[in-house]
């Protein structure tokens, strides 16, 4: 008896179409994929810098600190970050190697704003694996990373060693002669 | 059968439910006053000049006495806050924000000599309190401490109406009732009167003491939008700037939310087909 | 898992798999070719829909968890900052709270179900039991989690109940000293509740790998409760229950977005929203609803240890149940006299949790005074509270046992297909 039953199941169904019934699946199942999908989002952008953190994204800093042939190292964004105050020497001799045979060329002039020479702001992580070099190390003058022996010069460009890049000069603007702004 | 059954016991569920609403005995606050809020409903949003005026009450008037800690200047400047502008997506550089900002002195570590010392406000920072701690707050106020108000909208039953109600709540008490130093009757406060009513103890009066004392009055505020400012105003917009600071995702939320359930109703009715199609064939 | 596997590795890859770890030919055994009675009703859904709260919550728990502080001085601003702050933290949190609610409407429709379709009677019984533990699990956690973020009535919320524990006789106020880690609820009360909040949720995953390992063993109960006898009786799971459990957890989002998206705070409590202070409690102090009826139980008791007692001996019931029934016929739907039991029942359990919610000495009735027994009014919710919790025991206790050996029940199908049949033979 109960076969019987069963035995309606597999009648070929009469005025509906097979190639409907099998959208209809796929746009369910689509429409419950996409939905999962978008879901993903929220929960992948959480892990993105908040916006408290966005807001201490830039800093002010006064340059009246920093004594010619000095270096302060302040934390922005939580890395550190040279304000070099350079010696006209230090200046010279980095002018002097702009078209030396460099990793990752750049001018001297690049790396300051226009008549600040003097100042150069740079990211304080070796351009390598991120740790931080010390100023004064090396044979170029400039700073020497003791992970890996990278070494840069007194423009922050990379001279030797295994790191790609120069040191990275982030955006800031000076807001008057003794104050910059960073980011 | 068991639908009927479960049909039932909705209905008896639903019963129990709604007994209890009505079931608060004398003594207890009044029900707050019924107001219309813009932002109710599903499709609500925050009345940008409202919440504007609202701020303009608070930064004059409550923040006095309380402080609002959770909020940041940059928070004024975000969507659906009462300074956003859609030309600063980036709420720290809003002028408006920056300029509110400025006017507030907020502690600080001078960098180089570590003496503690005040700076003026960058939009990152956090609305500072009127008080140093709570002590402090207690002993410039009688011994209450006035609430922080970040969070005052959703820490009330009643949320933006229970305020507005206590604002323009105050009343002279009822004779018979025992008000003491440094306390005022609210018909809306919370409390239970009966220790305090020499009365007739079947009609204590509705209400609790408030050690705040009415902190509004018609004309306290003058709003630049022109707006008259009734005493009604002034708590209305300063109720909804509250319910903003407690809540400022609000329209983000309800926005998103429309477009989930649309997204779900249609998700629903297309499994639905896809059930029914599935199954067209099995008696069960 | 119960007859043999149909599973054909159709790739080189699969059968290199299936030979090695069959993890393919179980999820196709235990998901696509299972055999599932073929009249399972949408009240059978709730299994679907509950996998999909508990993946819910443990995904948006461990975000959560990425930005929470859990220290007595953190914890309520870290709350904040997930708000305000964290992209989308707003909604990973009230998915989170709102998520709690919903795992527990869904578990009580589930539990409502096994009791009436009789699905804890031999040979579930070890199917329930874990279904109770798992209960068990979901209620610590659902407690701790509430504590964290550290608001008014989570502070006391957790006072009341690890007080609970101070009424064990001489080891009393050890435990709870011992469950604070100090001389009150403080921060190291917070971190090993967060710790244990964290841990549980797993616990529950692992159970219910246990629960669905024992259904599949037993097969699933049916709204007849008469076991399947032949493939008449049953249709492969995928695409059959796969697609109405689909459907079934669809209308159920649409629910659980209602509560997310427009009254995300309406299951909450507004004491919450201040931080904790533990100089003052909130006025009017009251567990989360899912709570309330065993909040009920404690409250109507007027002796500390008894009134703990019966709340645990009102859990301890549901763990008996499958040696309290005594009736031969599974399913309610042909116990009439049971069915009325039931619905009372289902009721009782309302009036609980509205007692809960009650001050005890407050009026059922407004502005009506009776007279007064041991203290209360007879018109009061403590007293209502009593009659119901007399009854939620009796129920148990006494009407499952002695009913099913007096009843008159109404005649049992034979199988499964045949009432379909005969619904078929009156149609054609």
């Amino acid at each position: 008896m109960a076969d019987t039953a069963v035995g309606a199941t597999t009648e070929p169904e009469h005025g509906s179409d097979p190639s409907r019934r099998d959208f209809i699946h796929i746009a369910a199942v689509a429409a419950a994929a996409g939905g999962a999908a978008t879901l993903v989002w929220p929960f992948i952008d959480q892990m993105n810098p908040s916006a408290d953190t966005r807001a201490l994204a830039s800093t002010e800093f006064d340059l009246t600190k920093v004594a010619e042939g000095q270096q302060v190292t302040i934390k922005w964004r939580g890395k550190p970050l040279f304000v070099r105050n350079r010696t006209k020497a230090e200046i010279a001799k980095a002018v002097k190697d702009d078209h030396a045979d460099m990793k990752d060329p750049a001018t001297d002039a690049s790396r300051v704003k226009p008549g600040k020479a003097q100042w150069l702001i740079v990211g304080g992580n070796c351009t390598h694996l991120g740790c931080v070099p010390t100023f004064g190390g090396g044979e170029y003058g400039g700073w020497f990373c003791p992970c890996h022996g990278s070494v840069y010069d007194t423009s922050g460009r990379i001279r030797k060693g295994p790191a790609p890049k120069n040191l990275v000069v982030p955006d800031y603007a000076f807001l008057s002669d003794t104050k910059v702004k960073i980011g | 059968m068991l639908r009927k059954l479960s049909v039932i016991a909705a209905v008896a569920g639903l019963l129990t439910v709604g007994a209890s609403a009505p079931a608060f005995a004398n003594g207890g606050a009044l029900e707050p006053k019924d107001v219309h809020w813009s932002f109710e409903g599903p499709f609500g949003t925050f009345d940008q000049a409202q919440l504007q005026r609202g701020y303009k009450v608070y930064r004059e008037v409550c923040s006095a006495c309380h402080s609002m800690k959770l909020v940041a200047f940059r928070n004024l400047g975000d969507k659906g806050a009462p300074f956003y502008n859609p030309k600063y997506p980036n709420s720290n550089e809003n002028p408006v924000v920056k300029a509110i900002a400025k006017d507030y002195q907020v502690a600080d570590i001078d960098g180089e000599t570590g003496d503690a010392i005040k700076r003026p406000a960058t939009p990152a920072d956090r609305f500072p309190s009127p008080f140093a701690n709570e002590a402090a707050a207690r002993a410039a106020n009688g011994g209450a401490l006035p609430p922080d108000m970040s969070l005052l909208a959703k820490a009330r039953e009643g949320g933006p109406a229970h305020i507005y109600s206590i604002v323009v709540g105050y009343q002279a008490p009822p004779k018979g009732l025992k008000v003491g130093p440094g306390q005022n009757y609210n018909p809306y406060m919370a409390g239970d009167l009966s220790s305090y009513w020499s009365g007739d103890k079947e009609h204590v009066p509705p209400g609790g003491f408030i050690a705040m004392p009415q902190p509004l009055k018609a004309g306290q505020v003058t709003f630049d939008d022109g707006t008259k400012s009734t005493l009604e105003q002034e708590a209305k917009d300063v109720s909804a700037f509250l319910m903003w600071a407690a809540e400022p995702k609000l329209e983000e939320r309800k926005q998103t939310g429309f477009a989930v359930l649309i997204y779900l109703i249609l998700l629903s009715g297309l499994l639905y087909a896809s059930y029914k199609t599935v199954w067209r064939n099995e008696s069960h | 898992m119960s007859g043999h596997s149909t599973y054909q590795p159709k790739t080189g890859f699969e059968r290199w798999l299936d030979a090695r770890l069959p993890i393919v030919r179980l999820g196709y055994d235990s998901f696509v070719d299972y055999p599932t009675p073929r009249n399972l009703n949408y009240w059978w859904t709730f299994g679907g829909i509950l996998s999909l709260c508990l993946a819910s919550q443990l995904i948006t728990g461990i975000i959560l968890v990425m930005h929470y502080t859990p220290s007595a001085q953190g914890a309520f601003a870290s709350v904040e900052h997930i708000m305000r702050d964290v992209n989308y933290g707003w909604l990973i949190r009230y998915m989170h709270a709102n998520g709690a609610s919903m795992f527990f409407i869904a578990v009580y429709i589930h539990m409502l179900r096994g009791l009436y379709y009789g699905s804890y009677k031999a040979p579930r019984e070890v199917l329930w039991l874990l279904g109770c533990v798992i209960y068990l699990l979901m209620m610590a956690t659902a407690f701790m989690g509430y504590v964290l973020p550290w608001g008014q009535m989570s502070f006391h919320g957790a006072v009341v109940i690890t007080n609970l524990f101070g009424a064990l006789p001489l080891v009393g106020e050890s435990i709870t000293t011992w469950l604070w880690g100090g001389f009150a609820v403080d921060n190291p009360t917070l971190n090993r509740f967060f710790s244990l909040h964290y841990l549980l949720p797993f616990m529950i995953a692992g159970v219910v790998i246990l629960h669905i390992w024992a259904l599949h063993v037993v097969g699933q109960n049916n709204p007849t409760g008469v076991d399947p006898k032949s493939k008449a009786d049953t249709v492969p799971f995928t695409p059959y229950a796969t697609v109405k459990d689909g459907f079934a957890m669809s209308v159920f989002l649409i629910l659980f977005a209602f509560f997310v998206f427009y009254m995300p705070n309406a299951l909450g409590h507004a004491d919450n929203y201040i931080e904790a202070n533990p100089l003052v409690t909130p006025s009017h102090i009251v567990p989360e609803w899912y709570f309330l009826p065993f909040y009920a139980i404690l409250r109507a008791v007027p002796d500390k240890l008894m009134g703990v007692l019966a709340m645990f001996g009102a859990i301890a019931c549901l763990f008996a149940l499958p040696w309290l029934d005594t009736s031969k016929v599974r399913s309610m739907r042909y116990r009439p006299t049971a069915k009325i039991y039931f619905l009372f029942f289902v009721v009782v359990c309302c009036i609980l949790g509205l007692c809960g919610a009650k001050l005890p000495d407050d009026p059922v009735i407004p502005h009506l005074t009776t007279f007064s027994v041991m203290g209360s009014d007879l018109n009061s919710f403590v007293w209502l509270s009593r009659f119901a919790a007399l009854y939620y025991f009796a129920f148990f206790l006494v009407v499952l046992p002695v009913l099913g050996l007096v009843e008159k029940t109404l005649p049992v199908p034979d199988s499964i297909a045949s009432p379909a049949l005969s619904a078929d033979a009156k149609k054609g």
